[in-house]
């Protein structure tokens, strides 16, 4: 599957299938710290993912000095 | 994962509340939280004029749709800080969005306006940039609200927000700002009232509201904030809620509840002694208060003896300038 990371952008190419939660792990994300988007969409975190699928991984945390 | 209202298919777990929500669920969520930390900490009526400090990133403009969502008459006021295309593109998310709901976005450009923007004005002045946009941010969404005669000043403040300065103000017991860390900060002294909504949601949740709503919002960091504190205390106190969930909230409300009455009176003493600067007027222990000392500093203009009113600005050809 597609796989689209920020910060900085790049595309990464996983093997399927996979759940939101493992992937998650694989690549050491926090899952407090992220969303996953398909097609505009968001994912939940027990949703098995394909080899045909294309999904965002979007950081949540913004912000400098307030 | 199934909502825990109507059991249908859930799109959004949400650990420290145990629960799971499907998109209409999860919107109500956002809403009864919001409508909770209004009502909780007495922040505003309906008939106060509201002034939104937006940003074009998830938590400015999902205060704003959630305050339209609930009601609430709310303008925004859009400060262009001159970080190259990153201020070009979070200027048009704010367009856009104000557009769309026919809402009125008010607009200051520090590069045309004081004659600096932040990348090079920091560097001058020897400020962090992250410091010196702060610093510039709170003087203009200040004086725009008491210029335009708005009752409240809301920002999009979040739970990670607030538990990530409080964490940092901990850390190094910067007891003097302790006691001003609450989500309402009344009118004084010049100053507008400070509200801060979105308190009672995580900004995983805010993002999730923007991702649901199909609002855009301009996703990638600013690239001046890099490696800075805040983004790293965040980043530890996400470490310590994917292994306790609720910490943040507990960590927050558990300092509101127990601890920030005992550092009141040092927060209070901070503030007395405030004159007038002798330069814009505003508020400040100084002849001259810390944002016209900045722009001093950074090689930049005062506009004029007013100060600078929030309206419309014709940005020119200080768009797409390049950062050197």
């Amino acid at each position: 599957m597609k796989v689209r990371l920020h910060n900085p952008r790049r595309d990464l190419e996983i093997e399927g299938p996979i759940t939101i939660i493992n992937l998650l792990d694989k690549l050491d994300l926090n899952r407090e710290a992220v969303l996953v988007v398909r097609d505009g969409e968001l994912v939940p975190g027990d949703e098995s993912l394909s080899d045909d699928d294309s999904i965002e991984i979007r950081p949540v945390i913004s912000g400098g000095f307030r | 994962m199934k909502c825990v209202t109507c059991r249908g298919p859930a799109i959004i777990d949400i650990r420290r509340h145990n629960s799971n929500f499907c998109a209409e669920h999860f919107i109500e969520q956002c809403h009864r939280q919001v409508r909770k930390a209004i009502e909780e900490f007495s922040m505003f009526e309906p008939s106060d004029r509201l002034l939104v400090a937006v940003s074009g990133g998830k938590d400015s403009l999902a205060i704003w749709d959630l305050l339209r969502d609930l009601g609430y008459d709310a303008d925004g006021l859009y400060v262009g800080l001159g970080i190259g295309q990153y201020s070009d593109a979070s200027l048009d998310v704010a367009r856009a969005f104000a557009e769309k709901r026919q809402l009125k976005l008010l607009e200051v450009d520090v590069p045309s306006t004081f004659g600096f923007d932040i990348p090079n004005g920091s560097r001058l002045a020897k400020r962090v940039p992250c410091s010196a946009c702060g610093l510039s941010k709170r003087h203009l969404f200040d004086e725009a609200a008491i210029n335009g005669g708005y009752d409240v000043l809301v920002t999009g403040h979040n739970l990670d927000d607030e538990a990530a300065v409080l964490f940092g103000n901990t850390l190094h017991w910067h007891t003097e700002y302790l006691g001003r860390q609450l989500p309402v900060l009344p009118a004084r002294n010049g100053f507008p009232r400070k509200v801060k909504p979105l308190v009672r949601l995580a900004e995983r949740e805010t993002a999730a509201y923007c991702i649901v709503k199909g609002i855009d919002y301009l996703i990638d960091e600013c690239p001046m904030a890099a490696g800075n504190k805040h983004l790293s205390y965040k980043n530890a106190l996400n470490e310590i809620e994917r292994m306790s969930p609720g910490a943040k909230h507990s960590f927050y409300f558990g300092f509101l509840d127990r601890a920030a009455g005992f550092f009141a009176e040092e927060s209070s003493i901070d503030r007395e002694g405030l004159g007038t600067c002798a330069s814009c007027g505003a508020p400040t222990t100084a002849e001259i208060c810390a944002f016209c000392r900045l722009v001093d500093r950074a090689g930049g203009r005062l506009p004029d003896q007013s100060g600078v009113s929030a309206v419309p600005v014709d940005l020119g050809p200080t768009r797409s300038h390049p950062v050197r």
